[in-house]
């Protein structure tokens, strides 16, 4: 069913329509348009010379083998911090929805992590890793662990994956919770009736159902990945050792506002654009789809 | 979803993109208004408003109000946004790094020298201490950044862990190879959790190093000379210091722990046999330190030079931001202000509450004649490090455009070595290779 309100005139509809256009031209179309023009441009920190250059500074990047292992890195690292929230928050979900003593207060303490702000985050990681004063870090070392990741690489991007998915856990624990929770008693006692158990139960009923909020999961969880972990790897680790822990965003800052490379680092964020935009494009399709059927 | 996605989107663009709008008071009658940004904190901040306050007291004419504006990086890229919105504060506080930026921002500022010229205000570079003029200098001495608060390198060490190693707690290594033993007296008898750390990897171990054994660090007298010059840490002097630090990482008397001043609490935590950091740490040390500490000169390499030179500087330079309708009077205003910072009591003042060395020759009489130093043994060192010798033109400072950048590639690389993933020669190649890079992009971005 459509349902339709008509105006009269054209008066009333733009003015109703006219604060969200302005929002959305003077915080989004009209500073994406600098970057875009600024990508095309050469020029010094103080805007005193600009020199139009078409797309070399885009040819650059790729050129640079860096920026190319960048990006993988920043994938590679998104779908680790996907998987290993989505699947703990999954987990956590599922013992939270069955009859449990106090389980009120259990559900309240999984979503407390998510009020944490990210560099708050990191410097509690911190303290309990580091390998000279965390608390769990420091023995762990003392006992003969290697464990360094002012040093090792793969140690450090284990640092800022747990650290990332740990914050992300009780977002994707509510949805789990809630999709769990959607999901029909009938069906699931039916299954029972069939003899369907434990993991054959999760595997052929209960994951399939969850689908539609794994599928939005994964998405919000890759966006997540790839813009708000800056604060916390920023604190953790400024994207090393190496450069081990530097993602698109760590770069894009590195670049623009320590280098003060404004070309360079705007053509980054007209690519970071541009895949924000492809991401979109594709959750759009297959959720309506979804919706749909 | 949708709205989430494209916040993130606008605030990646954003974060470079849109110029961060600064607003400055507006005009009013009475004094002359002038806005100072800067990046002190704490006990820092306390001491800086301190002088603003005395400064204001002083005189009638000019009101200076001091503004935070966040970390170093934080003030030069809001400066700079600021200026290109034709909005740049009268006095901004640049880290030492940022020097060569500022330099090749043509009218964005008004040179110290210029200033002095156009309002008649007495600045004479000859009162400042050479090394520090030197580092915001130009090639002929004129001053072009006002020196404020500025630091230099040295060796900190735990005198507890050096008598637990059997070593002389009143006789630190001169030189690295002394290092290097007391370094492995300390592991053997397990004195201290860790026996060397470094802060500021490529601060302490390159810039300095290369300025105390008066070999360069760029071509072009460390880029005094030009905006052509090209990195040179990967001579045989920088190479052989990288594989010393490499052969302790592995036999475990050094320890890497980060950049920056991320291995800091080590060091006052006392977890290190000896720490090189920023002589600035007196402060906390004083006042956190559950040990006994020393104080020691940065040691040399008596293979590549006999006798060391001057170490150079840290910090930051106070820079006078010009912006469209800038009055005469306000021009005038910074120029008094920064003649007042100079005067011996202030320049005392502000070395003697913070830690960082004075920046003038007087300042530095002062607070020899007020018994300073005999309260506070030691606290004269860096200023006598900074003095020896005669400045050279590898141990001034350095004038590299985008240097930030160059100590996050040294830096990375020396990571790389460290992991084991590339040995000190090509570690330093790639260094110098990826700096060029950048400092060919700054030359171009400038000629722009």
């Amino acid at each position: 069913m459509e349902r339709r309100t008509l105006f009269q005139g054209w008066k009333l509809p733009v003015a109703l329509v006219l604060p969200q256009l302005l929002l959305t031209f003077v915080f989004f179309l009209w500073p994406a348009g600098q970057a875009v023009w600024y990508s095309m441009t050469q020029q010094d920190p103080f805007g005193l010379g600009s020199v139009f250059v078409g797309l070399s500074n885009f040819r650059e990047l790729f050129a640079d083998p860096l920026y190319v292992h960048t990006i993988l890195r920043t994938l590679v690292f998104c779908f680790a911090v996907s998987a290993l929230a989505m699947t703990v928050a999954l987990a956590l979900a599922l013992v939270a929805n069955r009859e449990l003593r106090g389980r009120a207060i259990y559900r309240t303490l999984l979503i407390w992590p998510y009020a944490v702000a990210p560099a708050m985050a990191a410097i509690l990681w911190l303290f309990m890793l580091d390998p000279e004063i965390g608390l769990l870090g420091h023995p762990l070392v003392k006992a003969g662990l290697p464990w360094d990741y002012h040093v090792s690489g793969l140690d450090a991007q284990f640092l800022v994956v747990l650290a990332s998915s740990w914050k992300q856990i009780s977002y994707n624990f509510i949805f789990f919770l809630a999709g769990l929770q959607s999901i029909p008693q009938s069906v699931i006692e039916a299954a029972r009736m069939d003899g369907a158990r434990g993991w054959r139960r999760l595997r052929t009923i209960i994951l399939p159902l969850l689908s539609p909020t794994m599928f939005f999961l994964l998405v919000v969880n890759l966006v997540y990945a790839a813009f708000d972990t800056f604060g916390t790897i920023w604190a953790l680790t400024e994207g090393g050792p190496g450069k081990a822990t530097e993602t698109l965003v760590i770069k894009v800052y590195r670049d623009g506002m320590i280098n003060q490379d404004i070309g360079g680092s705007s053509a980054q964020s007209v690519v970071l654009m541009l895949g924000v935009i492809a991401i979109t494009a594709v959750q759009f399709r297959f959720m309506g789809r979804r919706t749909k059927t | 979803m949708k709205r989430r996605t494209l916040l993130a989107g606008s605030a990646a663009l954003a974060a470079t993109a849109t110029p961060l709008v600064a607003s400055i008071p507006a005009e009013a009658a009475g004094p002359t208004k002038i806005v100072l940004w800067h990046a002190m904190t704490a006990l820092l901040a306390d001491s800086l408003n301190t002088l603003c306050t005395r400064f204001n007291a002083a005189q009638t004419a000019y009101v200076v109000t001091p503004v935070y504006k966040g970390g170093y990086p934080d003030v030069m890229t809001a400066t700079i946004a600021a200026f290109r919105a034709g909005q740049a504060p009268h006095i901004a506080q640049i880290f030492e790094v940022g020097t060569g930026s500022m330099l090749a921002a043509g009218k964005a500022i008004k040179e110290v020298w210029q200033l002095s010229k156009e309002t008649g205000v007495k600045l004479d570079p000859k009162n400042y201490i050479p090394s520090v003029r030197g580092y915001y200098g130009l090639a002929d001495g004129r001053m072009a950044g006002m020196p404020f608060n500025s630091s230099t390198a040295v060796m900190w060490y735990s005198k507890d862990a050096f008598e637990k190693a059997g070593l002389d707690p009143e006789k630190p290594p001169a030189t690295w190879p002394e290092v290097v033993a007391a370094a492995r007296a300390i592991k053997e008898k397990n004195a201290a959790d860790i026996p060397m750390i470094t802060s500021w990897p490529s601060w302490i171990q390159f810039e300095q190093y290369s300025a105390l054994h008066n070999i360069p660090f760029a071509s072009e007298a460390d880029g005094f000379d030009g905006l052509g010059a090209k990195l040179e840490v990967n001579s045989k002097a920088h190479v052989k210091h990288v594989q010393r630090l490499l052969d302790m990482s592995k036999e475990g008397t050094f320890k890497y722990a980060g950049r920056d001043n991320i291995p800091d609490p080590l060091l006052v935590g006392g977890k290190a046999g000896i720490a090189f950091n920023s002589s600035g740490m007196r402060g906390d040390l004083t006042k956190s330190a559950k040990f006994k500490w020393g104080e020691a000169y940065l040691p040399y390499d008596p293979a590549i030079i006999k006798t060391p030179l001057n170490s150079i500087i840290g910090g930051a330079a106070l820079w006078s931001m010009t912006a469209p309708h800038r009055t005469e009077a306000e021009y005038k205003g910074v120029a008094e202000f920064f003649a007042f910072l100079a005067q011996p009591q202030n320049d005392a003042f502000w070395h003697q509450k913070t830690g960082y060395v004075p920046v003038t020759l007087a300042g530095f009489a002062e607070s020899q004649k007020d018994g300073f130093y005999k309260a506070n043994p030691g606290a004269d060192l860096p200023v006598k490090q900074l003095e020896r010798g005669h400045v050279t033109k590898y141990s001034r400072g350095l004038r590299l455009g985008r240097l930030p950048e160059i100590r996050n590639i040294i830096e990375e690389e020396l990571e790389k070595a460290l992991q084991g993933q590339q040995n000190a020669q090509t570690a330093m190649d790639n260094a110098v290779e990826r700096s060029n890079k950048v400092l060919r992009a700054f030359q171009r971005a400038v000629k722009a």
